[in-house]
């Protein structure tokens, strides 16, 4: 058995598998549910001054079969009041001391008023905090949330006026919704932030019913954007925590969020950086039970590998993260299909012949079996037809010996201008 | 007379290819495909629809999160033959007959996900649980089947020393000598039996207890026995001609095809079997495998009232088997050799009077006796009762059937207890492997709570 215990910026818990601030943690009763299950933390749904949602809030994109690739809310902070919170929050933390009891925070940007709901969270006994500045929907239009969250120096400042209060570490919790995630965070650090959770929802717009031309989904025959969740933003969230990681101007601890559906993808969030994640959609598709199979799964893969902590796995694959310019120019792979395993439904060649290069020939042998077979030589590795291939181990991207030494476009410029003094071009970054 | 047909044995090349499990498993694809398609459902049907309450839902998420491992446990900590019962289990009746997907779609391949699961823990070679600290009891487990092997595997979770004593020289029960091996491979079942003898239980194979040690021995020199011997051999119906060459017992039949004993000679045979329950079924499909040329089931009623089920029926008519309803047997007649020529029969018909068992009672027609030509006979009704085992320890039961508390599986001896085929009594549904596992380990949970009621007491 793995030691699955994390500890992010000071803040301990059980395992790395939290509940993000949303729905599943809006009350008492939920997270302590939550926590029995065994989930090992839970940022508190956002509190601030209680809101009015509205009735019809979320939507879902279901893709071929499969329901809630994606998920679309325009959900707004905890509609509860603030004692009422503070309240429960007391209970869940007193029954539950060694689970990691977050709580989220969303108020104006002005320092009286962080500096008031800091102080009454803290004093009831919290792990830590985390700012939101990523609501992408209504709180935005009253200048909080993505609002603030897409002002580099908002986010610093408001971040500074929290820290001069709070005793536990602060999170700030970063909008995707954003030219460079890098900037933000780099704010925020400056702010004293302790660590950074990304990614909140993305701006979206789930569908249009094509028949009544309703928005997907509607109050009253309205729509407006919500924020997007859900498996399908994972490769979004995943780029945005590794770009946090290997920037050394961010430099703290990264709780990884997007996407989250089992415990292969909060390996592949903690490889690429984040010291724990948090888990909202799949939570509320499947039920807080979903835990148990992540942190079964989690365990069985570290003891598979023979890795004792999950804290040995953090940012293992960070330096693997690089620059499009420091990539190897002359590394070469090619398509090889495995013709016993191939089923032949030739989707591989009309792939490559209408849209990549042309490299993947439809024959008969011998036999007079029809075989699919790559032309190497024209092969360009792109993986288009491994992509599209529905048969495990039929198409193997195979790499080449290397005819020539490994050369990036930073070193052919570099060499260039070497060569040249008088003509240089800018790196490739 | 057709006679002067050989009767003979399918090359040893045949007999491998035709013994050999039937259902290929499912390819990765096949399993990630489906797995996918389980909904997940919360307090799912399935779950209550298994006789071992497996979690169904989480082992399919395990295989579709790519752990296998996971998957494997939590099959096999709910059920220790799990891995047999992927393969013999009535799914349709239990589980997949439970899923909610029934109707809206199609059910999920539970069995065959089931398989997948165990099977890579087969092949892995991982030991899947340890035993409890020690808490120096002792049980003495009598059988090794199914029954017996699921309470001595959980006694020794829960910390006891179990020690099972098994007739025959492998363990495993009906699993391993009365299942056929193309439903069942044998390695299955001894890879169960293994993962028992790795949490440090004993099996005694060879000792027939009433026999080689009696049961009144180990009374005295354990703590608690678990009876589970489950039934015998299939009784004698009394028809005149039983004893010809050529008669079986379809039981018997089946454990010489799973022992690669010199195989019982039905190539080019002419086969009848008597009776449409499950082993029956085996013994049927189990004849064609051998060779037989044809295999007609008897059966004194009609499809409706046969006890086998759907798949097997199925499946039996799949393999060529042919089935001569409303025909009951009156005699099996000889050649001066004493060898099987032909089976006397009767045409039946269905009367309105109800049995005990609610099914019709079926009366001959007079006047429509026929000849059958067969080469061999099988006998497949019913299973015999340990009747002397269980009187030598002078245990209430109800004509061979164990009479038990059900709250503390309790027999009228108050050291022991008793679980599977042994217990179950006719008009109870089928006996089912699934079943008795499902008793073994209440069987182990009921003598853990005795045994920390009393310590408790004692403080
Ligand atoms: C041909 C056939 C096909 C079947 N097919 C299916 C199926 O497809 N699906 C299904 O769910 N069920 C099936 N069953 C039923 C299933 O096999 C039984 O219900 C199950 O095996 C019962 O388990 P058990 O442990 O109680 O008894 P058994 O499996 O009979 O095991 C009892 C064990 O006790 C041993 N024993 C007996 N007497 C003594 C003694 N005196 N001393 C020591 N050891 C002793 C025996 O050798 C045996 O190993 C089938 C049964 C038969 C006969
Ligand atoms: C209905 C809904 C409400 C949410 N409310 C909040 C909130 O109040 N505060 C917050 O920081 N994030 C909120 N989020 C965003 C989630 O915490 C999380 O960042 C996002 O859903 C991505 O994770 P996921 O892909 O696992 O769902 C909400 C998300 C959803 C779906
Ligand atoms: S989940 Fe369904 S029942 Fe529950 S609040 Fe939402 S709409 Fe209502």
């Amino acid at each position: 058995m793995a030691d699955l215990r994390i500890n992010l910026a000071g803040i301990e818990a059980p395992n790395p598998f939290w509940l993000a601030s949303a729905p599943p943690t809006n009350t008492g009763y939920q997270v302590q549910r939550a926590f029995e299950a065994g989930w090992g933390g839970a940022v508190w749904k956002t509190l601030g001054d209680p809101i009015i949602n509205t009735s019809s809030r979320f939507a879902a994109v279901h893709f071929n079969g499969q329901r809630v690739a994606g998920f679309n809310n325009i959900e707004l902070i905890t509609d509860r009041p603030l004692e009422v919170n503070l309240k429960e929050i007391y209970e869940t933390k007193k029954k539950f001391p060694k689970h990691a009891l977050v709580v989220s925070l969303m108020v104006e940007p002005k320092r009286e008023k962080w500096h008031e709901i800091v102080k009454r969270v803290e004093a009831i006994g919290v792990d830590g905090l985390e700012l939101n500045f990523g609501c992408p929907h209504g709180m935005a239009e009253r200048g909080m949330g993505a609002a603030s969250g897409q002002q580099p120096d908002l986010v610093e400042m408001q971040t500074m006026w929290v820290k001069e209060v709070a005793q536990t570490p602060v999170i700030v919790k970063l909008t995707p919704n954003i030219t460079d995630i890098t900037v933000v965070a780099r704010h925020a650090v400056s702010g004293g932030a302790d660590a950074i959770s990304l990614i909140n929802t993305i701006n979206s717009l789930a569908g249009v019913d094509i028949h009544s031309w309703n928005t997907i989904p509607h109050v009253g025959g309205k729509g407006s954007h919500g924020g997007y969740c859900g498996p399908a933003v994972k490769p979004i969230a995943l780029n945005m925590v590794a770009e946090c990681a290997r920037d050394m101007h961010v430099g703290v601890p990264i709780s990884g969020i997007g996407g989250i559906s089992n415990w292969q993808d909060a390996v592949e969030f903690m490889l690429m950086g984040a010291a724990g994640v948090q888990i909202c959609t799949a939570a509320m598709h499947h039920g807080f039970r979903i835990v148990e199979e992540m942190i079964d799964g989690l365990n069985n893969y570290l003891d598979d590998k023979g890795i004792s902590s999950v804290r040995d796995i953090v940012g293992k694959s960070v330096e693997r993260y690089s620059n499009w310019g420091d990539l190897d120019l002359n590394y070469r792979v090619v398509a090889r299909i495995d013709q016993e395993t191939c089923i032949n439904c030739n989707k591989c060649h009309i792939a490559c012949e209408d849209t990549s290069h042309q490299c993947i020939d439809m024959l008969t042998n011998a036999d007079g079996k029809q075989v699919l077979e790559v032309r190497e030589e024209d092969c360009v590795g792109c993986n288009l037809c491994s992509i599209v291939c529905p048969v495990d181990g039929a198409i193997e991207m195979v790499e080449l010996p290397g005819i020539q030494p490994p050369m990036t476009w930073n070193d052919r410029q570099r060499a260039i201008e070497k060569l040249n003094a008088a003509s240089s071009e800018m790196e490739v970054v | 007379m057709e006679h002067s047909r050989v009767i003979g044995l399918l090359s040893p090349e045949r007999l491998t290819a035709n013994f050999a499990e039937a259902q290929p498993g499912l390819t990765r694809k096949a399993a990630m495909e489906e797995s996918n398609r389980c909904l997940y459902c919360y307090d799912a049907p399935c779950i209550t629809a298994c006789p071992t309450g497996i979690n169904i839902p989480s082992f399919i998420k395990r295989i579709a999160t790519d752990n296998l491992k996971g998957a494997a446990t939590t099959i096999m900590d709910s059920n220790p033959v799990g891995a047999s019962c992927a393969r013999v289990c009535p799914t349709e009746e239990l589980c997949e007959g439970a899923c909610v997907l029934n109707g809206a779609s199609k059910p999920i391949m539970i069995g065959m996900l089931q398989r997948y699961a165990t099977d890579w823990a087969i092949q892995s070679g991982q030991q899947l649980f340890a035993p409890g600290p020690s808490n120096a009891k002792k049980v003495a487990v009598i059988g090794g089947g199914p029954a017996g092997l699921s309470a001595a595997r959980e006694l020794a979770r829960e910390g006891f020393s179990v020690v099972i004593y098994e007739a025959k020289p492998m363990a495993g029960g009906l699993d391993t000598h009365g299942i056929v091996s193309f439903r069942l491979p044998q390695t299955v079942s001894l890879w169960e039996v293994e993962q028992v003898e790795k949490l440090g239980v004993e099996i005694k194979t060879g000792v027939k207890v009433g026999v080689d040690v009696s049961a009144k021995q180990l009374i005295e020199d354990y703590d608690a026995v678990v009876l589970a011997a489950g039934m015998g051999y299939v009784p004698s119906i009394g028809l005149e001609g039983e004893e010809l060459a050529g008669v079986y017992d379809a039981i018997q039949l089946v454990e010489r095809t799973k022992l690669h004993e010199p195989s019982i000679a039905l190539l080019g045979a002419k086969v009848a079997v008597i009776g449409a329950g499950n082993t029956a079924i085996d013994a049927a499909t189990c004849s064609v495998r051998l060779g037989a040329e044809q295999v007609k089931m008897v059966y004194r009623r009609t499809r409706d009232e046969m006890t086998a089920y759907d798949f097997e029926y199925e499946f039996a008519k799949q393999e060529g088997v042919e089935f001569s309803w409303l025909t009951a047997p009156k005699r099996i007649i000889g050649d001066s050799n004493g060898k099987v020529t032909h089976l006397e029969c009767v045409q039946m018909q269905l009367s309105d009077k109800a049995g005990a068992d609610g099914r019709a009672i079926p009366i001959p027609i007079e006047g429509s006796e026929f000849l059958m030509p067969v080469d061999a006979v099988v006998l497949a009704i019913g299973q015999k009762r340990h009747v002397g085992l269980i009187e030598s320890i002078g245990l209430k039961h109800d004509r061979g059937v164990v009479i038990i508390d059900e709250a503390t599986r309790r027999t009228s001896h108050p050291k022991v207890y008793a679980a599977g085929d042994i217990v179950f009594g006719s008009g109870k549904g089928d006996a089912m492997v699934v079943s008795a596992a499902e008793q073994g380990k209440q069987t182990a949970y009921a003598i853990s709570r005795h045994f920390a009621a009393t310590s408790s007491e004692a403080i």
